[in-house]
């Protein structure tokens, strides 16, 4: 923020900002020189503010009419859906905000694996990203519970007994995430509780990642260090704002689809069923954003490693930087890294399918070998890669790549058209 | 160790019940034309009336239906029957309230205000009722089952004599649709089982349309109100899209770049 002097016009305003300046930072962020050739995948960043403003607001509103008690909770959400004015509406962006907001941080994350985004100098951007993705998966399994309904409290049941894995002191790790010695109304108000606080936790590491974002300033598609400002960037104001306000509008066009015509269709038709202890449904599934993880989780057949890998497959993502050795950030100029990357996005996307499937025959060999993979990409071919891959030249900048020498322009050129 | 049986008896659970839903998704439900569908699905106002009919003289005799009360019939967007046809209605059943100022319980007709009246006192009083089998709240029914709508009308209609070999138990029936194809429910509509006052034919497959869509109504009382600021919501959002596209353009025209 010290690379440019703001002096405010008024009297009042250069007193203010002498004192606290508050005008500088807006300043700053008004002109923030960004990357001219930025995709649509660069909005996602913008989307998720919306998503976390959005899930906070509806959130506080629903709270206002939620009842934390295992045996109110299910019919405050049907007064909520009946009786609270436009309740329907605020709980059914919320439900499918939880969705969307997941929908935007997958299309954010591979984003960044596709770009390079996480290297260095981004490192710390990247690791707080990953601490704000774990946190928003402990918020949206403690909002699902919230409702009480039969999928809420056997979800419950099952995720929190994972942590009995643990040798020793699992079980009375368990007993004191429940509050007693099963899912119950202690466990229904500590997660109200946690998950009202987590929000805020993610907005404070939002601002970390935004601010640790200005101080290298955006990747690009063509993953090259640009100079700031220059002929290769433009003010985040008006150029980036109308961008990201383009960009939001069509999400939330889908949203809006979702909210008012499908509600229920990425939900589960049990936790309409008020929860009942005694008796399991037969069919337990975590929401779809939870569910690659869910199939690592079961195609380990030990108990203890596979919450391990489930584990291992986040935290993994946090050590990428240092994984993946090659100095090009870009996949553009990365042919091989290229196909590897499409071959883990459709790894993801098996995991996510068979979580869903039986864990069994078939399904379950898939999910072994979609696990491996998954571990393989990460841990054996990024390294690899790093040293043995022949890199595409890297242009000297966005704007004059032919002046570099750069002899694929088309390229790129096909690149963007393709984004 | 005794969680690690709790985790795997979890897990076995959820493989066997996985294969029940996946053979059983391969049965193809019923389907009928709902008029509450698509973008601009509304309720037949008659249909809501006839299926409340139905509910109250057939399924209300077991299935309470907690959530809903007596305004909400004359509610735009449901049934919309009259205020005094509701008060008529809800004067038919006795609540108890209470207590009044000698400290006593007293039993009062129903008001407009108050909740459908429940045929049980509580679950283990429906249970034994029936045996053993709670017959489930019918508030939200219509979203708490896989299939929804198709799924109940399915149901309804898919009484069948079960197949040679399988043999049922004493009160249970054989149900072609119903998980796991054992239900205890008996087969509860049968051709003129009621009198509609509009005159329509009360056949079996008229009366499961009717009763679902209610039942469709009670899940999603504002589906109506839902569907119409839906429309609105993505009109607006669509015109907007497009202006901003091309404030967007005109802003970025001032500079050699595409956007």
């Amino acid at each position: 923020m010290s690379d440019h002097e703001y002096v405010p016009k008024s009297k009042f305003g250069k007193w203010f900002n002498d004192r606290l300046p508050l005008l500088s930072l807006a300043s700053h962020l008004a002109d923030y020189p960004t990357p001219k050739n930025l995709n649509y995948w660069w909005t996602f960043g913008g989307i998720l503010t919306f998503c976390l403003i959005t899930q906070i607001v509806t959130g506080l509103t629903l709270a206002m009419h939620y009842i934390a008690h295992a045996d109110l909770a299910f019919e405050s959400v049907e007064h909520i859906m009946r009786d609270v004015n436009y309740g329907w509406l605020i709980r059914y962006i919320h439900s499918n905000g939880a969705s969307m907001f997941f929908l935007a941080v997958y299309i954010h994350i591979f984003r960044s694996l596709f770009y390079g985004s996480y290297k260095s100098p981004r490192e710390i951007i990247w690791i707080i990203g990953i601490i704000i993705y774990l946190l928003m998966m402990a918020a949206a399994f403690m909002g699902y519970v919230l409702p009480w309904g039969q999928m809420s409290f056997w979800g419950a049941t099952v995720i929190t007994n994972l942590f009995s894995a643990i040798p020793f002191v699992g079980e009375g790790i368990v007993n004191w995430l429940w509050g007693g010695y099963s899912v119950d109304n202690p466990t229904l108000t500590r997660f109200f509780t946690l998950h009202y606080l987590i929000p805020f936790l993610i907005v404070g590491l939002v601002v970390l990642h935004i601010w640790a974002l200005h101080i290298p300033g955006n990747n690009n598609p063509v993953g090259i260090d640009i100079k700031k400002p220059s002929k290769d960037t433009v003010p985040f104001h008006p150029y980036i704002v109308i961008k990201d306000g383009f960009a939001l509008l069509m999400f939330m066009i889908i949203f809006a689809f979702f909210v008012f015509y499908s509600p229920n269709i990425l939900g589960h038709a049990d936790n309409y069923i008020e929860a009942n202890p005694m008796v399991t449904p037969a069919h337990i599934v975590p929401e779809w954003y939870l569910l690659p993880f869910y199939a690592i989780l079961r195609s380990v057949p030990d108990k203890l490693m596979g919450v391990v890998a489930m584990l291992s497959a986040i935290l993994i993502l946090a050590a990428l930087p240092w994984l993946d050795t090659s100095k090009i950030r870009s996949a553009v100029f990365r042919p091989l890294y290229k196909q590897f990357y499409w071959i883990l996005v459709a790894d993801v996307l098996i995991l996510g399918y068979v979580g869903a499937m039986p864990a069994e025959g078939l399904y379950l060999l898939i999910a072994r070998v979609a696990t491996a993979y998954y571990f393989i990409h990460f841990l054996m071919i990024l390294p690899i890669l790093g040293f043995k891959e022949k890199t595409i030249p890297l242009p000297l900048s966005i704007t004059e790549p032919v002046l570099g020498g750069f002899p694929n322009a088309a390229i790129i050129k096909k690149k963007e058209s393709l984004d | 160790m005794k969680n690690i049986f709790k985790i795997s008896y979890l897990i076995i659970l959820l493989l066997v019940g996985t294969n029940q839903v996946i053979a059983e998704e391969k049965v193809k439900l019923l389907k009928t034309d709902w008029s509450f569908k698509g973008l601009f699905g509304k309720f037949d106002r008659g249909s809501l009336q006839r299926g409340y009919q139905v509910y109250t003289e057939v399924c209300a005799s077991c299935h309470s239906m907690k959530y809903v009360s007596y305004r909400n019939l004359s509610e735009s967007g449901g049934p919309e029957f009259t205020e005094e046809q509701v008060k008529a209605i809800a004067a038919n059943f006795e609540v108890t309230d209470g207590p009044n100022s000698d400290g006593e319980m007293f039993v009062r007709p129903a008001k407009l205000s108050d909740k459908f009246v429940m045929p049980f006192a509580n679950v283990k009083a429906a249970q034994a009722a029936n045996g053993g089998a709670y017959p489930p709240d019918m508030s939200v029914l219509a979203k708490a089952r896989s299939g929804g709508v198709d799924y109940i009308y399915s149901v309804l209609l898919g009484y069948e004599n079960p197949p040679s070999g399988v043999t049922l138990e004493d009160g249970v029936y054989y149900n072609k649709y119903m998980y796991g194809n054992n239900i205890k429910m008996s087969e509860p509509l049968s051709d003129g089982l009621v009198d509609y006052s509009d005159g329509t034919t009360a056949s079996k497959e008229q009366m499961a349309k009717d009763v679902t869509t209610f039942l469709m109504w009670t899940a999603e009382p504002h589906l109506e109100a839902r569907h119409k600021m839906g429309f609105k919501a993505i009109l607006y959002l669509i015109i907007l899209t497009i202006l901003v596209y091309f404030s967007m353009k005109k802003i970025w025209s001032r500079i050699e770049s595409e956007v």
